[in-house]
C-alpha cells in the first residue's frame, strides 16, 4: 500500500480495527490514539523552518514525527508524492474524506498583486497559496504558523512590502491576516505562531508534540499567539555574555566578547525566545556567535534598519530591557559601571579571554 | 502533441512548475517555470549597507550561508576591508558545512527515493533500494539526518546558528573561537569522515578521491555502500543518456583564501580540453519571457520590478546569460573547471553533462570538501585575529561572487551615502532553470528535458524527476 492509502486507511473512523499499529510506539499505542494527520505547505519561504526542523531527532525527524504519532500526509521537501499525486491529496482533505489534525504552514502568504494571489500560485494549479491556505485551515483541527514569515509577514513584508505579504493570522502586529481575525481552527484555536526567523527545530516540534497530547490551549499562547513554553522568556536570558551585561562592559565592534547590546545592536532583552537557553546547532546562539539578536521572533522586525548598531539618544540606548524604568537603568548602568571589575572589563574589549578569574587581592 | 503541466513539483527547494509538450512518448518542448516571487531585490533597496546581511540570506534557507558569503563579498568590493587569515578560514569552514550537508540531503533526501518508487518495483535492485531510499520511511535517512545534523553542529560554533546567521562579515567573523572549539570542529568533520566513509562510499576518502577514471568508477560500483547502490541502478536505467546537454559550464570559484581558490573560477566547454577564464563582464539577464518589466541586462544596473501580467511571461525567474547563452554550473561544473579527471572523463564520454554525471559530481564533492574542511579546522590559528573593522560608511559598487552547493552564486550590489542603491542576486538555479531568452533559446533544463521518454506514465514518468532532481534545483533563489 503507498504512503498516501495507508495515510487514507489509517483516517478512515471505520477502517480503525484494520490500523496497523506496529509503527506506533508502545505508550501511543496504549492510549490508543490514531496517528495524528500533519499537512506541511510552503507559501512565500526560504525553506529554512523546513532546513531546521530537519535538524531534530536522535534517529532524525521522520521517526521522530513517528514516535510522537504524528502522521506526515504530505511535507515539499520530502515525501514521495509529486505533480497530480499531491493534489489528490489536497483534494481528499478539501473534500472531508482525509481528517486534516495539524496544518503547518511555512512562509509568508502574498496576497499581491491586487488581491488576487498570483505571487505565489500552488504550480500544478491555478490557485494562489492564498485561496489553498484559507481553505486548508478552515478544515484543519489545528493551525500552525511556521516561522516568522508565516506568522506575520516577514521578511517578505519587508519595505515596500512587494506582494503585499502577510502572516496567517496576522499582518505586522496587526490580527487578521490572510485568515481573517475570527479564524479559530475546528478545536478553537488561533493560529499558533511558532515565530523564529528560522525557528529553533525543538519550538516547532515541541508545539506539533503539545497538540498531539492536548496540552496546548489558548492559555498557553502569548499576545501573539506565540506558545509561552519559549516566547515566556527572553532572549537575554542565559547569554553567556550575561556578566558583561550586569557591568555594563560592552563589545566595540564585532569579535569582542563584551555584551552586544551597548554598540552592537542586541536587542535580546527586548526580544521573546528562549534562545540562550537551548542550543542551537549543538550549543551555539546569535550572541553566542557574536552578532545581536535582531528579535526574529517580532512582528516588524525586518523593519529595522542598521541592525548592527544600537540607535542611542544622548548616548543612551533607545530601546531599553523590557519592563525596566529608564531612569534605574540609567542609575544601574552607571553603578555597575563604576564597579566593573579589571578582569571583565579588560574581556570584554578583547576577542579571547585575556584576563583569567582569580580570587580578588 | 499533448501539453501537460506538472506540479507541485516537490523535493525541490521551492515552487517549480514544467510544461512539457508531448510527441510520439518523448518531451518536444519544455518551459521551466517558477511560481512564487518575493521581491528580496526591492525590499533590499535603500536599506543601510550592512543591512544586506540581514535581508540577503533570507532568500533561501538551504543556501543561507551562501548568500551571506556573497553578500559580505559584495560589501567587501565596496569598502575594501580585508579580513584575517583566520576570519576568511573560519568562513569557509561554515560554507563548506553547508555545502556538505546540502549535498547530502540532495541524495538522501531529494534525489534517492523516486528510485524507490513502486514504479520501478521489477527492477532486480528494487527490494534493496526500496528498504534504503523509499521516503520518510527508508533506513537510510535514519542514519543521514543525524549525521547531517551532527556536521551542522559547525553552525552553533562557527555561525551561532543555520540556517540565518550574521556571523559572515565583510570584514571576518563574529567570534573568534577557543581551543575547545577548535577541537570540537576537528571532531565534528572526523566524525562525519567516519560516517560517509562507513555509509556513503564504504571505503577511506583518499581512495574514493582517487577515483580518475570511469573503470576505477565502475569498479567502485561492485562494492557496499551508498554510492555504489545509485552507481550501479545508474547504470542498469542508463543514466548518462538521461537529461544530457552540452552548454558552457561555469563557477565562480569556491573557497577563497590566501593561496587562491578551492576549486577555480571559469568556463569550460564541453569537448574543450581545458578550461577558460569566466568573462564576468559578459553576464547578462534576460526577462523576455518573466513576469518582469524590462529594465537594464546588466545585474549591475539592473532594477527588478515584477509585472504578473507580462504578454509572454511564464516565469517568476530571469534569463541569465554568459556572453549570450545559457550556461550550467554546479558541481559538475566546477569539478570539471577545476579538472577533475573523472569528472572531465564523463562529460567527454557521454557528450555532455547529464544525470549522471551531475549526481557523481556531487556525491565525489563530498569527499573533496570533507577531507578539505578537517585541513582547514586544524590550520585555524588561535593566537590571531577573527576580524577586521571596516570603514563606517562606504560607498561605490561592488560584486560578490561564490559558489553555493547548487553552483555560481553572484551579488551586484551599488551603495550610495551608505543607502542600497541596487542589488541584483544571479542564483545557481537561475542559470540552471532559466526560462527562453528574447532569442527564444531555452534554459539547461528546458534543453536537458527535450526528448526524454514519458511513454505510458505521462507526466508521472520517473525520468522527468530524475532529470529536474539531478540539478539539485533551489526554486527560492531561482526567482527570489
Ligand atoms: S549580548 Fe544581548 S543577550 Fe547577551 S547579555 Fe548582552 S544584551 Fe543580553
Ligand atoms: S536571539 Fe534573537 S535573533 Fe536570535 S533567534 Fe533568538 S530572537 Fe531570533
Amino acid at each position: 500500500m503507498t504512503h498516501v492509502g495507508r495515510a487514507l486507511a489509517e483516517n478512515n473512523p471505520r477502517q480503525t480495527s484494520l490500523l496497523k499499529f506496529g509503527d506506533i510506539p508502545a505508550n501511543v499505542r496504549a492510549m490508543n490514539h490514531a496517528p495524528k494527520t500533519l499537512l506541511w505547505l510552503q507559501a512565500g519561504s526560504c525553506g529554512g523552518c523546513t532546513m531546521s526542523v530537519l535538524e531534530q531527532g536522535a534517529s532524525g525527524w521522520f521517526v521522530e514525527l513517528k514516535n510522537i504519532g504524528v502522521l506526515l500526509l504530505w511535507h515539499p521537501s520530502v515525501s514521495e508524492e509529486s505533480g497530480a499525486e499531491v493534489l489528490a491529496i489536497l483534494d481528499l482533505i478539501e473534500r472531508g474524506e482525509t481528517r486534516l489534525d495539524i496544518f503547518c504552514v511555512e512562509g509568508s502568504i502574498l496576497r499581491g498583486p491586487n488581491g488576487s494571489g498570483k505571487f505565489n500560485r500552488l504550480s500544478g494549479t491555478n490557485r494562489s497559496l492564498l485561496d489553498i491556505t484559507r481553505s486548508l485551515a478552515a478544515r484543519a483541527d489545528f493551525c500552525v504558523a511556521v516561522g516568522t514569515c508565516a506568522s506575520f509577514g516577514g521578511v517578505p513584508a519587508g519595505e515596500p512590502d512587494p506582494t503585499d505579504a502577510c502572516g496567517l493570522h496576522y499582518d505586522g502586529s496587526e490580527i487578521g491576516g490572510a485568515l481573517g481575525r475570527g479564524y479559530r481552527s475546528k478545536k478553537g484555536l488561533p493560529v499558533i505562531n511558532v515565530a523564529g526567523c528560522a525557528p529553533h527545530p525543538g519550538w516547532i516540534m515541541e508545539t506539533i508534540q503539545a497538540l498531539t497530547t492536548g496540552d496546548l490551549s489558548a492559555d498557553d499562547l502569548d499576545v501573539f499567539g506565540r506558545p509561552a513554553f519559549f516566547a515566556a522568556h527572553l532572549a537575554h536570558h542565559g547569554c553567556s555574555r550575561n556578566e558583561f551585561y550586569e557591568f555594563k562592559a560592552s563589545a566595540r565592534v564585532f569579535s569582542e566578547r563584551g555584551c552586544l547590546m551597548e554598540h552592537l545592536g542586541c536587542k535580546a532583552t527586548q526580544a521573546i525566545g528562549d534562545c540562550n537557553q537551548r542550543a542551537w546547532n549543538g550549543g551555539g546562539s546569535c550572541t553566542h556567535g557574536g552578532f545581536a539578536c535582531i528579535s526574529c521572533t517580532a512582528p516588524h522586525f525586518e523593519d529595522v534598519r542598521n541592525f548592527d548598531v544600537t540607535p542611542k539618544i544622548a548616548g543612551i540606548p533607545v530601546g531599553l530591557p523590557l519592563d525596566m524604568p529608564k531612569a534605574w537603568f540609567m542609575t544601574l548602568a552607571a553603578l555597575s559601571k563604576s564597579a566593573t571589575p579589571e578582569r571583565v572589563r579588560k574581556n570584554a574589549e578583547a576577542d579571547r579571554i585575556v584576563e583569567n578569574p582569580r580570587r580578588g587581592k | 502533441m499533448t501539453r501537460l503541466v506538472v506540479g507541485p513539483f516537490n523535493r525541490v527547494e521551492g515552487d517549480l512548475e514544467l510544461t512539457l509538450d508531448i510527441a510520439e512518448g518523448r518531451v518536444s518542448e519544455a518551459r521551466v517555470a517558477t511560481t512564487l516571487y518575493r521581491g528580496f531585490e526591492q525590499i533590499l533597496i535603500g536599506r543601510p549597507a550592512a543591512d544586506a546581511l540581514v535581508i540577503a540570506p533570507r532568500i533561501c534557507g538551504i543556501c543561507s550561508l551562501s548568500q551571506s558569503m556573497a553578500a559580505a563579498a559584495a560589501l567587501r568590493a565596496v569598502s575594501g576591508v580585508q579580513p584575517p587569515p583566520n576570519g576568511e578560514l573560519a568562513a569557509n569552514i561554515a560554507h563548506i558545512a553547508e555545502n556538505i550537508a546540502d549535498h547530502l540531503t540532495h541524495f538522501y533526501l531529494f534525489f534517492m527515493p523516486d528510485f524507490a518508487r513502486d514504479f520501478y518495483a521489477d527492477a532486480a535492485w528494487f527490494p534493496g533500494v526500496a528498504t534504503r531510499f523509499k521516503a520518510l520511511s527508508g533506513a537510510a535517512a535514519q542514519e543521514a539526518l543525524p549525521a547531517r545534523a551532527r556536521l551542522l553542529h559547525v553552525m552553533g560554533l562557527i555561525a551561532g546558528k543555520w540556517p540565518h546567521s550574521l556571523a559572515i562579515q565583510p570584514g571576518g567573523v563574529t567570534r573568534a573561537p577557543e581551543l575547545g572549539e577548535k577541537m570540537r570542529l576537528i571532531a565534528i568533520f572526523g566524525e562525519f569522515r567516519a560516517f560517509i566513509e562507513k555509509v556513503l562510499f564504504a571505503a577511506p576518502l583518499e581512495q574514493v578521491v582517487a577515483i580518475a577514471t570511469p573503470e576505477q568508477l565502475a569498479e567502485h560500483a561492485q562494492g557496499p555502500g551508498d554510492f555504489a547502490a545509485f552507481l550501479r541502478l545508474a547504470e542498469s536505467l542508463r543514466l548518462e543518456n538521461l537529461g544530457r546537454i552540452a552548454l558552457p559550464l561555469i563557477s565562480f570559484g569556491a573557497y577563497h583564501g590566501a593561496d587562491g581558490a578551492l576549486f577555480p573560477a571559469g568556463r569550460f566547454d564541453p569537448g574543450a580540453r581545458e578550461a577558460n577564464p569566466l568573462p564576468i563582464g559578459k553576464i547578462r539577464e534576460d526577462v523576455a519571457f518573466s513576469f518582469l518589466h524590462e529594465n537594464s541586462a546588466d545585474p549591475a544596473l539592473a532594477v527588478t520590478l515584477p509585472d504578473a501580467e507580462r504578454e509572454n511571461g511564464y516565469s517568476w525567474a530571469k534569463a541569465p546569460r554568459l556572453s549570450g547563452n545559457p550556461a550550467e554550473t554546479g558541481a559538475v561544473a566546477r569539478q570539471a573547471i577545476a579538472g577533475d579527471p573523472l569528472i572531465r572523463a564523463l562529460i567527454a564520454r557521454a557528450g555532455g553533462t547529464n544525470v549522471f554525471a551531475r549526481v557523481v559530481a556531487r556525491v565525489m564533492e563530498i569527499a573533496r570538501l570533507t577531507l578539505a574542511a578537517g585541513d582547514w579546522a586544524q590550520a585555524l590559528r588561535l593566537k590571531e585575529g577573527f576580524f577586521t573593522r571596516g570603514p563606517a560608511a562606504i560607498e561605490g559598487a561592488g560584486v560578490g561572487m561564490v559558489e553555493a552547493a547548487r553552483g555560481a552564486l553572484g551579488h551586484w550590489l551599488s551603495v550610495e551615502k551608505g543607502l542600497i542603491r541596487r542589488y541584483q542576486i544571479v542564483a545557481p538555479t537561475t542559470w540552471n532553470f532559466s526560462p527562453r531568452d528574447a532569442d527564444g533559446v531555452p534554459g539547461p533544463l528546458e534543453q536537458a528535458l527535450v526528448g526524454v521518454e514519458t511513454g505510458a506514465a505521462g507526466a508521472k514518468a520517473p525520468a522527468i524527476q530524475h532529470v529536474v532532481r539531478s540539478f539539485d534545483p533551489c526554486m527560492v533563489c531561482t526567482a527570489h
